[in-house]
């Protein structure tokens, strides 16, 4: 052996421990569909099935629903706050006990590489009820008024791509405010939501504050649209976030909605160079791209281009793709057949409109979804992958002269969500910061997330913030809102 | 030529290199740290890191007896098992040069070449004419490796050309007898954007090997010290397609310390870097800790420390 390959060093897939099958969780058990209905769910890595998941249609959501009501006039609003604190605490304990197992659960269903789980994901789900149990009895304080109340019963609607953690930015903060939930978790990825529910059992939770349902699209929109349901929390793609926005504009339910994002990530002449070149791959291959708030549009001053471009490439070439379940595994699978299609139908479109796409060479596994990591220079504004999501391992990268035109470059878009600066000058960030029309803005660093930051997006990324004071008031009935 | 060798053109050079931001290249390093080195890749690093190994002696009470046990261990690492490679070098003080050389030559380590600390080690706080006499009077003595130290003084206060030109001397005074390793002394120099502004200085001045430490003083060679060194070698080859090497030096003393290094080689100087004569490890402790890592890999079970030889 002449170079340093690293030997295929793999978490054991034994501490998994899946059933065969999983219910519904309603009313604090698993119980069957009415209509005894499933589908599969499987790994995206190897395309083996690995539990049948219970599909929940209109009936199995309004019994949901139903519990969560019972759950919240019965039960919930009449526990104390500091019993509610507890629970939280609780369910962030057991996390963090089960942290190894449920990134193994989640690195199974989802095809993300078993270090993101490991390091990212489970680690911040915790936070994140930890951070919440805090707040709980404390509403009082939080500048919401004297006595902010909950909203009631909350629909909640995840994507596939941080399972658990979207779920936990979920139902922490709207436990803490004093609501019961209903969530659907993603079609492809309702494993670890279903092992939460095992947590909320284990937490001794009482029943029905935590339902949930497992389901697709029709189920989602059974939930979103019953009678019943105070408040809708979606996080998903701006379309599907529309139809929500549609269906709910004639009632009285409240929504917050994280949608998409085509984030210009901004390297001005004056950056770290060899820091911003990992925070473009951060940036844009962490979790495969499939990150709303990903850095997919790479802006780049002109006379520092061709250097960050050739780094770039050479930091590219060392990207480990392959078996999610390697410990050094950089870039795991796509999460889905339907995804990987969207990205190679996008892709297509930037070779077809002239752009020039480069990947390392990489050998790709012969089963389950996968995609090189992959960018494209000589980009333009007009070029549909300067334009759409494509929620993969595709960077799109543009350049800019002036710091004044880079900032409209990467304001030129219908999206908000977040953006990167990347600058040794103090000033220039700051200036730049307040330019930039979007919900985060990462300085010298890409995708950092806290439990105690506000995050959400301008324009067609969404309303409302999740974490933080400002994720808090989605949750409470008050006339005060948080200052932002 | 890069430079024309005016104090100037030095300058110029060395504030336009870009900046390091230091949060990011300490979490560059924390993520490379993380890499999970198993089985045969595991064998592997542990028997190039123990070639790479400068096995070290400078301390005061240093004997003609405790260098000759030394150069025992370095010829055969595991008296019980030959097919231990030696290790990278010895490197000692430069009055016991001469001894490590014969002692070397008479055992059959021929081919392991004896380094020696001169310029004044560990602070270089010495003339020039004082520091030209020890690197000759370690060359006399037969040392193949000369690890001098820059001026930390004169390079903080800011005169880059006087750090310069007195690498340009002892360089010269090594010729081709020797390799020039520079020792930065990291530790001293503080922030990042010092250790790549040295490290470029050093290359540009004719070091062989850029080196972090004396070992002398701590913080010694942490891993983002070390990455910022390697992607200063990286890009000086792209610069001028010189390969330099580079020698983290003191606080290594574990396998899995070992490891991280030749991970952090692996992934930003490249796999060209990984061989002894483009990355040396400086340690003493070290070299018994991997010893023990290879018994276990081999017998799978762990062996005390008296199965392997304290010298």
């Amino acid at each position: 052996m002449s170079n340093f390959e690293y030997a295929s060093a793999p978490e054991s897939k034994a501490i998994a421990n899946i059933a065969n099958s999983y219910g519904l969780f309603i009313g604090g058990k698993f119980v069957d569909p009415r209509k005894g209905k499933s589908f599969e769910t499987i790994n995206p890595a190897t395309e083996e099935v690995l539990s049948k998941i219970g599909y929940a249609d209109k009936l199995d959501v309004d019994l949901a629903v139903k519990s969560a009501r019972t759950a919240f006039t019965k039960v919930w609003s009449k526990t104390p706050a500091k019993e509610r604190g507890k629970y939280l605490y609780r369910i962030a304990r057991i996390l963090q006990e089960r942290a190894r197992e449920f990134s193994v659960v989640e690195t199974l269903d989802n095809g993300k590489p078993i270090r993101e789980s490991r390091d990212t994901d489970i680690p911040l789900a915790a936070a994140h009820f930890f951070y919440h149990a805090g707040w709980a009895d404390k509403l009082e304080y939080a500048g919401f008024g004297n006595k902010p109340k909950p909203v009631g019963v909350v629909g909640q609607i995840i994507p596939w791509n941080f399972p658990l953690l979207m779920l936990a930015w979920k139902i922490a903060p709207a436990l803490a405010a004093g609501n019961t939930v209903v969530l659907k978790p993603a079609e492809t990825t309702p494993l670890t939501a279903l092992l939460f529910a095992q947590v909320c059992q284990q937490a001794g939770l009482p029943e029905g504050v935590v339902n949930i349902i497992t389901g697709d699209g029709i189920t989602g929109a059974a939930l979103v649209n019953h009678p019943d349901i105070n408040k809708v929390a979606f996080t998903g793609s701006t379309e599907v976030g529309k139809a929500i926005a549609r269906s709910i504009s004639a009632t009285n339910k409240s929504a917050t909605l994280e949608l998409g994002g085509k984030a210009a990530n901004l390297v001005f002449e004056d950056a770290a160079i060899d820091e911003a070149v990992e925070g473009i791959v951060n940036g844009i291959f962490f979790n495969q791209g499939h990150v709303c708030c990903a850095g997919s549009r790479l802006l780049v001053q002109e006379n520092v281009a061709d250097e960050i471009l050739e780094k770039l490439k050479a930091r590219m070439s060392l990207i480990r793709v392959g078996d999610p379940m390697d410990k050094n595994t950089d870039l795991g699978a796509i999460n889905s057949k339907e995804q990987l299609k969207r990205i190679h139908e996008i892709a297509k479109s930037g070779d077809a409109e002239g752009a020039n796409r480069w990947s390392p060479e990489c050998k790709l596994p012969s089963k389950g979804f996968w995609y090189p990591p992959t960018i494209f220079t000589g980009v333009s504004q007009s070029h549909r992958i300067a334009r759409e999501e494509i929620f993969g391992p595709v960077l799109s990268v543009l350049t800019f002269r002036t710091p004044a035109e880079g900032i409209e470059k990467a304001n030129n878009t219908m999206y908000g969500l977040s953006a990167g600066i990347w600058s040794d000058k103090g000033a220039k960030i700051l200036w730049a910061a307040k330019q930039l029309k979007a919900g985060v803005i990462w300085s010298n660093t890409f995708n950092k997330f806290d439990p105690a930051s506000p995050f959400g997006g301008y324009k067609e990324s969404g309303w409302g913030r999740e974490g933080g004071r400002h994720g808090l008031s989605g949750y409470l009935k008050s006339d005060v809102k948080a200052s932002k | 030529m890069i430079i024309d060798g005016s104090e100037s053109s030095l300058k110029k050079f060395l504030a336009e290199l870009s900046p390091v931001d230091q949060v990011g290249a300490e979490a560059r390093a924390a993520m490379l740290a993380t890499r999970s080195i198993k089985t045969t890749s595991k064998a592997w690093a542990i028997d190039t890191a123990i070639s790479m190994i400068d096995l070290t002696t400078l301390e005061g009470a240093d004997s003609p007896g405790k260098v000759k046990a030394l150069c025992a261990k370095a010829v055969r690492p595991d008296p019980t098992d030959l097919t231990v490679p030696s290790v990278g070098a010895i490197c000692v003080y430069n009055d016991m040069v001469k001894i490590a050389r014969s002692e070397l030559d008479a055992i059959g380590g021929k081919d392991i070449p004896v380094a020696a600390v001169a310029t004044a080690f560990p602070s270089g706080r010495a003339s020039i004419a004082v520091k030209k006499i020890d690197t000759k009077d370690a060359l006399d003595a037969g040392a193949n490796e000369i690890d001098m130290v820059i001026d930390r003084g004169a390079f903080l206060s800011g005169q880059l050309g006087e750090v310069f030109e007195e690498i340009k001397t002892i360089k010269e005074i090594c010729g081709n007898k020797a390799h020039l390793k520079v020792i930065l002394e990291t530790g001293e120099l503080v922030t990042y954007d010092n250790v790549r502004k040295a490290s470029y200085l050093a290359m540009l001045a004719g070091a062989d090997f850029i080196k972090t430490s004396t070992g002398k003083v701590a913080p010694a060679a942490t891993a983002p010290v070390v990455l910022v060194m390697l992607e200063a070698v990286r890009d000086y080859f792209a610069l001028t397609g010189s390969r330099i090497g580079v020698k983290p030096a003191g606080g290594i003393r574990t396998t899995k310390d070992a490891i991280k290094q030749l991970v952090l080689v692996n992934e930003t100087a490249g796999s060209e870097w990984l061989k002894p004569s483009l990355f040396r490890i400086g340690a003493s402790a070290l070299l018994n800790d991997l010893l023990m890592q290879r018994m276990k890999l081999r017998t799978g079970h762990y062996a005390g420390a008296n199965y392997v030889t304290v010298d």
